[in-house]
């Protein structure tokens, strides 16, 4: 077995360990919110899918970056996985949170700030794939793609600053809500514990998901060589 | 406090069922473009001993 197989595999045994423990917080350690009853317990993981979601777009930026200043194709790979994966963890994110919205603010879905410009994010991300899939020469996709990921990225600072500057009924956890919020609560210290364990669980099911990803792509690219060698 | 386990259920539904999709998704993708490649593989191969 390859180092990098042996270290793919320590890192999928972690990734599930972690998340299954997070689970376990929350649902076993984690005190159940006074006011909203079970469905508060949705928090935990809907922000860990979402900084996961928001850390693959800055990863993404990064890879564009780079491929921009030495054209390596594995660059380009790194950012487009790490695309796919960010639109994936900020689907799960607007979802969930809309399901956990239902009963607090009473309908699944509202034009607030910050669910506004999460949905744009996810809108720029979809429009980077659809670009992609209409360029068939790969170092022309490549660098159109790097130039749209760094782009692409200003819809990131501003969809994590839009609940703090924006007037929004959507809480803001860590920092002062806007006081029209609704479904603001006090982190207890078991709740806060649960949701720093939960960050870092999805951070690193986030790793291993960006390698094997990675994977995938670096084999999509083999396949597409051939194929245009023929 | 307020009854809201369903969608407390349904959250959690969404959350683990479509990293499960995505999962699926990947190791299909794999399979496909193994299977490609070794189609490839084999037709370059052909070419070669004619």
């Amino acid at each position: 077995m390859g180092n990098s197989v042996k270290l793919a595999t320590i890192l999928d045994i972690g990734a599930g360990a972690l998340l299954a423990a997070a689970t376990g917080l929350v649902f076993l350690y984690a005190p159940v919110e006074q006011v909203m009853g079970m469905v508060q317990k949705v928090f935990y993981f809907h922000v860990a899918t979402a900084w996961v979601g928001l850390l693959s777009f800055i990863v993404a930026a990064v890879a564009g970056v780079i491929y921009l200043l030495g054209h390596k194709p594995d660059w380009d790979v790194v950012e487009m996985a790490s695309v796919e994966l960010g639109m994936v963890f900020l689907l799960i994110a607007i979802v969930s949170g809309s399901i956990w919205a239902k009963p607090i603010w009473n309908t699944w879905w509202t034009w607030d700030p910050r669910l506004t410009t999460v949905t744009v994010t996810e809108l720029i991300y979809a429009a980077y794939l659809m670009l992609r899939s209409g360029i068939e020469e790969p170092e022309r996709r490549a660098r159109f793609g790097a130039v749209y990921a760094i782009i692409g990225f200003i819809s990131v600072p501003l969809t994590f600053l839009s609940i703090r500057i924006f007037r929004t009924i959507h809480p803001v956890v860590v920092g002062n809500s806007d006081p029209s919020a609704l479904g603001a609560f006090d982190v207890s210290p078991k709740m806060l514990q649960t949701f720093l364990f939960g960050l870092l669980a999805f951070t690193v099911v986030y790793a291993a998901l960006l390698w094997h990803r990675i994977r995938l792509g670096k084999l999509a690219e083999k396949v597409e060589r051939m194929r245009m060698e023929r | 406090m307020a009854e809201t386990t369903n969608y407390m259920l349904a959250g959690y539904a969404v959350i683990f069922g479509v990293m499960a999709l995505y999962l699926v998704s990947l190791a299909d993708r794999w399979r496909r473009l193994r299977r490609d490649e070794q189609m490839l593989e084999g037709e370059e191969k052909e070419e070669v001993q004619r």
